[in-house]
């Protein structure tokens, strides 16, 4: 399934692209998409895992933004 | 200003006075102590986020770098330069989020079309609601001057709407009860109602917002390559800054030098302008064209169309109006009214375009008593008998067939052709008038870059001809069924030239999909048209097909000026630094200095 989340204080172009890496490296990830632009995430990813895949992905963004957020 | 930048303002200013005073200052050690302090109130936020990247194993980032540079140049006892490049920096870093926030907000602005609420009745109460708990088949209440927010038929009312937030052009039409209005166009008259017909996730103004916000996710070729391009290039910079600092210190044995002009490499090292620039100017793009009605579905459609060099176009309803008018009206023997009123009264009864518009040519006797014995002769015309006289209306053919001496028509146009009781009075030439701007639109394609434009059609060559002259189109192929047009496009594409295809969206979506690019017109309101096009122009001005091509060479042209302006600037510091040319302020510039220019380059994109 396809989801939208908006993403705060996402601050950084490089950043935003090294989550698009890592978070398109999970498990059940489709597909992912970071603008930093428009500060969204689209995710296309497993239905029943979606939950755990959204933990990780804050995780990551944390990672190498420890302000961003995604607001689910 | 966020908080967070006025935050990092009040920093840059305190450490500012610090600095300044560590200058002024003439005893060397509170001269220091003024420098730590003022390194550390405005760079604690880089060390920290530093090490904490380092323990997450984030070892390249520029916090990190910033952060070496400057403990270095404190090591080389070059106090005040690792003070000045560490305010520097965040002076840097808060111009560019001080004008990424800027070119966010505008851009989101001009593609904010979607209306915050709707109005509706409640216990005989005009109360706000979220529009998307609207439910299909409510009535929703519009005020003068708000916007609509759901796409339905207005039940009560009379007004004017203006649809510019959607088309870009600002063409106030009228509304009454029955007309069916879109969501994210202005009620300028008087307080309607409006049944809804869809949810708000589906009505006209989210969609486009929709489909404009996801466009930024289908990312140019461009986008990717600078992605990819800063994971390569980053590492390479620090292994060369490595050499730099280790290979010559050890011959030579000077290390204090090798090691500043290591550090400098490091400092330039920032692929921050690149990521943050090319990105930007796609995005401006994509907002600048929706702020004029051109929906751009993604950043590669951008890519593609500047690189395209044939245009394809469809004739009806895309280079012409798509609706016929009498261009020419010739009379033998008789007042023009009189053949006016003959052929108005019999086409009447015929259910075809070019009979419509005829029709409307005389409103005299519509009454219709005078008509008897009416018979359709598809493939000729029509015969009707009108107070008592014969008339045939139709092609040469039909006169041919019934032997009526007439006198041949030299338009290029379809000519009907009028005999009373077998004696012929005249013609009238009918055409799909070609659009004012369509030779505008031609000229300034081929001013960018459009080598060839060609149009398709399923009407005679004759007519192609006629419109091919009228536009200044290089080639045509008429008499083409719809599967035609397919193979054409596909023989076109076969030199291996980028194609754009522009076409109504509505019988033509087959060769919308095969182009490179194709381009949808007069799609507002066409749900179909807006789902196979790559660009959806939402009225029919052909002039924003040309607008679309210039917008796209425009934003390449930046993306190209910034690569190449931000990979200079950083390359020639690096080689001046090798040489020992170059001090840590001029490498600060080719970080962020260089940043803060490329981005503002990429706003020029929004620009109109």
């Amino acid at each position: 399934m396809k989801k939208v989340f908006k993403m705060e204080e996402l601050e950084c172009a490089n950043c935003a692209a090294k989550m698009e890496a890592a978070i398109s490296k999970l498990e059940g990830v489709e597909k992912v998409s970071i603008s930093f632009m428009t500060q969204k995430m689209i995710i296309v990813a497993d239905d029943e895992k979606l939950e755990s895949i959204m933990d990780e992905a804050q995780k990551i963004c944390k990672r190498f933004e420890p302000d961003c957020r995604i607001v689910r | 200003m966020t908080k967070k930048q006025k935050k990092l303002l009040t920093k840059i200013i305190v450490s500012g006075i610090l600095f300044v005073g560590g200058f002024i200052v003439p005893y060397e050690w509170v001269s220091l102590l003024l420098f730590v302090a003022a390194y550390l109130t405005v760079g604690y936020s880089v060390i920290i986020k530093a090490v904490k990247n380092i323990r997450q194993g984030q070892v390249f980032d520029e916090n990190f770098l910033m952060l070496v540079a400057t403990l270095g140049a404190f090591a080389l006892r070059e106090y005040s330069e690792a003070v000045a490049v560490m305010l520097f920096y965040q002076v840097g870093e808060l111009f560019e989020s001080i004008a990424v926030g800027r070119s966010r907000k505008s851009v989101s602005e001009l593609i904010n079309i979607v209306p915050e609420y709707a109005n509706i009745m409640v216990d005989g109460e005009l109360t706000q609601v979220m529009p998307e708990e609207v439910e299909v088949g409510d009535i929703i209440i519009v005020r003068t001057g708000e916007k609509i927010a759901i796409d339905g038929i207005i039940v009560s009312g009379q007004t004017v709407i203006e649809s510019s937030a959607l088309t870009g052009e600002s063409v106030p039409t009228e509304a009454a009860v029955g007309d069916e209005v879109l969501s994210g166009c202005i009620n300028l008259g008087s307080t309607i109602e409006i049944r809804t017909t869809k949810e708000f996730e589906d009505s006209t103004a989210s969609k486009i917002m929709y489909l404009v916000e996801e466009a930024s996710s289908r990312k140019a070729k461009t986008e990717s390559f600078i992605t990819k391009f800063a994971r390569k290039y980053t590492p390479c910079v620090v292994i060369a800054a490595a050499v730099i600092a280790l290979v010559p210190s050890i011959i030579t044995g000077d290390w204090a030098t090798w090691v500043s002009r290591a550090l400098l490499f490091l400092v330039v090292s920032c692929p921050c302008a690149l990521v943050i620039s090319v990105p930007l100017t796609f995005f401006c793009s994509i907002g600048r064209a929706s702020a004029s009605g051109i929906l751009i579905k993604g950043s590669n459609f951008l890519e593609l169309a500047a690189k395209a060099e044939v245009a394809v176009f469809d004739k009806t309803g895309t280079l012409t109006e798509g609706r016929f008018e009498v261009a020419e009206i010739k009379t033998y023997g008789v007042a023009e009214n009189e053949l006016k009123y003959y052929l108005a009264l019999a086409e009447s009864y015929v259910d075809h375009p070019i009979a419509r518009c005829i029709a409307q040519l005389s409103n005299e006797g519509k009454d219709h008593d005078e008509v008897t014995d009416v018979k359709q002769l598809p493939g000729f015309g029509v015969s009707a008998v009108i107070n008592g006289k014969t008339l045939l209306a139709g092609n040469e053919a039909l006169m041919e067939r019934n032997n009526i001496e007439y006198v041949k028509s030299e338009s290029e146009l379809t000519v009907v052709y009028a005999a009373v009781d077998g004696q012929f009075v005249g013609y009238v030439t009918v055409a799909d008038r070609v659009k004012d701007r369509a030779e505008k639109a031609i000229f300034r394609l081929r001013k960018n870059g459009i080598k060839k434009t060609v149009m398709l059609t399923g009407d005679k060559e004759k007519i192609g001809r006629y419109v091919a002259d009228k536009t200044g189109i290089d080639e045509f192929y008429a008499e083409l069924l719809p599967d035609q047009k397919v193979e054409r496009l596909c023989e076109i594409r076969q030199n291996g030239q980028s194609v754009i295809f522009v076409g109504d969206g509505l019988n033509d979506a087959p060769v919308l999909t095969e182009a490179d690019i194709g381009i949808a017109m007069g799609a507002l309101g066409s749900d179909a048209a807006i789902e196979a096009a790559d660009i959806v122009i939402m009225d029919d001005d052909i002039e924003k097909v040309a607008l679309t091509v210039e917008i796209s060479r425009k934003t390449l042209r930046i993306v190209r000026q910034n690569i190449i302006f931000a990979l200079g600037i950083k390359f020639a510091i690096m080689l001046l630094g090798i040489f020992g040319f170059a001090n840590m302020w001029m490498a600060v510039f080719a970080d962020v200095g260089v940043s803060v220019i490329a981005i503002l380059n990429a706003l020029r994109c929004g620009g109109r």
